[in-house]
């Protein structure tokens, strides 16, 4: 028996060394790549309507935004993708800082209110997010009115977050650029001793709120939605509160895109045009239909149910100033949160 | 590594084969035949890539820079974490994995065939699976306590395997003259048996401790903070690869440590078998009133490690509608990720093949080297590994990037030790004695190893490429980095699924994983040495 055993692992080898060679020749090469730190089920209905409109083959790797940023700082000038869409506004920042992105021309720039781009004009957002108070109905009749009331007693054990989640990090940045490093410290060591619940994702938290494990919850408010519109919004206990007067804890976070530098021309035309694709009126009532944000170009309208994005009152802060997410997370870590 | 053995046979046969064989132990001296050497190079080559990238990355802003990084507190307290993980995981793994090797081999359990088999297959659940499917049933469970419950019942058949397979090979005729002088069966276990089952549990509790190091899925989804979830932390929240690549030199270190420690207690052990001709199997232990317990023993394990995964997935493919059902995409997933891991599992092999006969058949500081080099990115996070083949990829070979010889390469990198300890303990259990007496037939070095010593430790090599196959289809950080644009394995769309937050759709991909998964786990679980 020990024959045919060798053989079946020549045989093993034989096949793996071909296969290789299979798959290297096929398909033609695409007219653009990009790196996609959305999720696929989200965005590839778009990305084929992206194909029909440019009329070529677009390649999506898709990815988390931090590991393909990450990937994108490693390939430099020899990157094959032209476009990076990214899940969050701080890995547009991070490879802005790095001189990876081209700048984008002042058309497509002022598609997008100035708040919701890059000042340095190399990035602009396409979708945004609100964060939101999510709390139980029948657990809260009064929802806090600010994140500053959460480090208040009558909340202690009730509290659920995902503190290893970008979005949240987002937030504390955004705390730290409006309110300052002492008073951000201050709250999350609060926020601490009021012993909250650590969650892996949004998409958790809002289920632990759901189920009553935790009263309230931090998260982004399209959760909220998606849910339900998959279960119906009678039948959810967790409700969403949007904070008002300027709460740090109602800041307005985008997904957005940037060019990639060391793309060839050709590419960097596609990569163009499928920039301002994305903020079509189309792909922007894409967005706000299928995954419930806020279209960002003007003039088209959020999904049903979703109050409009000029009726809420966000704090006003420069985006790119999220990127200096390294502080928020070297606090938290110092506060023993992630 | 079957290539004609021309430019060989051309050169003066090297010094016969010293004095007549005893136990092949001088065979020390002799230097491993160039071609051997040469591939077994390349091999410590490749796993050494990622530590160029570190030592690049991390010095990159100067060694104080780094050093700053190494030093802070909490690196020191996530490596404890790690360690200490891992510590619970590798002991906990070796009384599961020796007990039932114990009882699949050596007693009269009813159905043993069908245990041995069994206990092997929760090799096909990823960490991330088991973690979630326990998670969703027990939400309290986070932290440590469900970080080591997942880690143990995905890792235990490393030490299950090993184990089972020395204690076949172990001449019952001394516990029988332990038996004879008095000793019960519990200390004749203790004394005769166990001793010689180091070797074994050592290599295999040595795996299991890398493994935990390495991983990401399971501490992740039970919120338990390790060094490897730090590093993760640093890429994804600073968008920053020094403090990473600084980490990730930590982690290169311990796995050296870990490493040197298990050859100690390794020790020369494995060295001293002088063939299998004189052993015969031992007669099944007749269990008596402990049947029951044994049974029970082996029953929970099985349900725990396999049962209740499958039974959590099942329940979202029953709950999920049919609407997230895509048999046409999962066919060709399915196919892709066999194709893939077939391929990962050939290259790890051909490449542990002249590394685990080295570590085997020679001795001193060059063998001893090599092996620990095979050893040393095992620890690493998969991202690092994977962005270490994209530096070099880019600037060296880019026509190979992003294409799946890269991939195949990254697999390679990342489980080389796992081919590497089963290529050395097969090579180890054929009887150098046949090795010399074809040398003094006049067989040179390269024709012995190809007509003698592959063929003999064939089954066991076979049995860490399945291994290897099987550790391929669940790997996934390099996998999303590294697969050509547009590939999908069942792994990676997983992730997709999950990260969409779709149990349901989710669970076809998860459950086809661990089905497929579960031949190799299966055909190792038959295979008997």
């Amino acid at each position: 028996m020990r024959r045919p055993l060798a053989r079946a692992l020549a045989a093993l080898a034989a096949t793996a060394l071909f296969l290789p060679a299979v798959a290297g020749c096929s398909g033609e090469p695409a007219g653009l790549v990009i790196y996609s730190g959305r999720n696929e089920n989200l965005v590839a209905p778009l990305i084929e309507k992206l194909e029909e409109h440019l009329g070529t083959t677009v390649d999506v790797r898709y990815g988390g935004s931090a590991e393909l940023s990450a990937q994108l700082l490693e390939e430099g000038d020899e990157t094959e993708a032209g476009l990076f869409l990214s899940q969050d506004a701080g890995a547009l920042g991070a490879l802005s800082k790095e001189g990876r992105l081209t700048p984008l021309p002042p058309a497509t720039l002022d598609k997008v209110a100035p708040n919701y781009r890059s000042s340095a004009g190399d990035w602009v957002g396409v979708s945004g997010r609100v964060r939101v108070i999510a709390y139980n109905s029948e657990k809260v009749t009064a929802p806090p009115g600010s994140v500053h009331d959460l480090v208040k007693p009558e909340w202690k054990g009730k509290i659920g977050y995902a503190p290893a989640n970008a979005s949240f990090q987002a937030f504390v940045t955004g705390m730290r650029v409006l309110e300052g490093d002492e008073a951000t410290r201050t709250w999350l060591k609060g926020l601490k001793a009021n012993s909250p619940k650590a969650y892996d994702s949004n998409l958790n938290v809002l289920d632990a709120v759901d189920s009553g494990e935790v009263s309230l919850g931090l998260l982004n408010h399209y959760y909220w939605y998606e849910k339900a519109a998959e279960k119906g919004a009678d039948k959810l206990r967790a409700k969403v509160h949007y904070l008002p007067n300027g709460d740090p804890g109602g800041l307005v976070n985008v997904a957005g895109v940037g060019l990639l530098k060391g793309a060839d021309k050709q590419q960097s035309a596609y990569a163009q045009k499928a920039a301002d694709f994305l903020l079509s009126a189309e792909s922007q009532r894409y967005f706000a239909e299928e995954t419930k944000e806020y279209p960002l170009a003007a003039g088209v309208e959020q999904a049903e149910g979703v109050p409009p994005l000029d009726s809420l009152q966000p704090p006003q802060i420069d985006l790119g100033r999220l990127d200096s997410l390294k502080a928020t997370l070297a606090m938290l870590q110092d506060v023993g949160m992630v | 590594m079957t290539t004609p053995d021309s430019p060989v046979r051309k050169r003066p046969a090297p010094r016969p084969a010293a004095a007549p064989a005893s136990a092949g132990r001088r065979r020390a001296a002799a230097r491993p035949p160039w071609p051997l050497l040469l591939t077994a190079c390349l091999a410590g080559a490749l796993a050494l890539l990622p530590l160029g990238y570190l030592a690049v990355r991390a010095l990159e802003r100067g060694p104080a820079f780094a050093w700053d990084v190494i030093a802070d507190e909490r690196t020191g307290a996530l490596l404890l974490r790690s360690l200490g993980l891992a510590a619970v995981v590798v002991a906990a793994c070796l009384v599961l994995g020796v007990s039932l090797a114990w009882l699949t081999v050596r007693t009269a359990l009813p159905g043993v065939r069908v245990w041995s088999v069994l206990v092997t297959l929760p090799l096909a659940v990823p960490s991330y699976v088991a973690a979630f499917t326990w998670l969703s049933a027990a939400p309290r469970l986070v932290g440590f306590t469900g970080a080591a419950l997942a880690m143990t019942l995905v890792s235990f058949p490393y030490v299950y395997l090993p184990v089972a397979a020395a204690l076949r090979g172990i001449d019952p005729a001394q516990e029988e003259v332990s038996r004879s002088l008095g000793n019960g069966a519990v200390r004749t276990f203790l004394r005769v048996v166990l001793p010689q089952l180091r070797p074994a549990a050592a290599g295999g509790g040595l795996l299991v401790a890398l493994y935990v190091l390495s991983d990401f899925g399971a501490v992740s989804l039970m919120r338990y903070d390790t060094f490897t979830r730090g590093i993760y932390t640093s890429y994804r929240a600073s968008f920053d690869r020094t403090p990473a690549a600084a980490l990730s030199a930590v982690l290169v270190v311990m796995t050296v440590a870990l490493v040197a420690a298990e050859a100690r207690t390794r020790g020369r052990a494995g060295h001293s078998r002088t063939g299998r001709g004189t052993a015969r199997p031992a007669t099944p232990l007749a269990l008596g009133r402990l049947r029951l317990p044994a049974l029970a023993w082996c029953g929970a394990v099985v349900v725990a490690a396999v049962g209740f995964p499958l039974g959590v997935l099942g329940y979202w493919l029953a709950v999920g509608s049919s609407a997230t059902w895509e048999p046409a995409l999962l066919t060709d997933t399915a196919l892709t990720t066999l194709g893939v891991a077939a391929a990962g599992a050939a290259l790890t092999t051909a490449l542990a093949l002249p590394v685990g006969v080295i570590a085997a058949r020679h001795r001193g500081r060059a063998a001893h080297l090599l092996e620990q080099a095979a050893y040393a990115g095992h620890a690493l996070p998969g991202i690092t590994v994977a962005l270490a083949l994209v530096f070099f990829a880019v600037r060296y070979a880019r026509p190979l990037y992003q294409e799946l010889p890269l991939l195949v390469c990254a697999y390679a990198v990342l489980f080389l030790p796992v081919a590497v300890a089963a290529t050395r303990a097969a090579v180890l259990q054929a009887p150098p004695v046949l090795e010399d007496v074809a040398r003094s037939l006049g067989r040179s070095p390269l024709k012995v190893l190809r007509e003698v010593t592959v063929p003999l430790a064939a089954p066991g090599v076979a049995a860490g490429a399945a291994l290897v196959f099987v550790v391929c289809m669940k790997e996934l950080p390099a996998t999303l980095l590294l697969r050509p644009t547009g590939m999908d394995t069942l792994a990676s769309r997983l992730w997709t699924e999950t990260g969409a937050g779709s149990f349901a759709a989710a669970a076809p991909y998860a459950a086809a994983l661990i089905l497929l998964a579960a031949v190799p786990s299966y055909l190792l679980g038959r295979h008997r040495t």
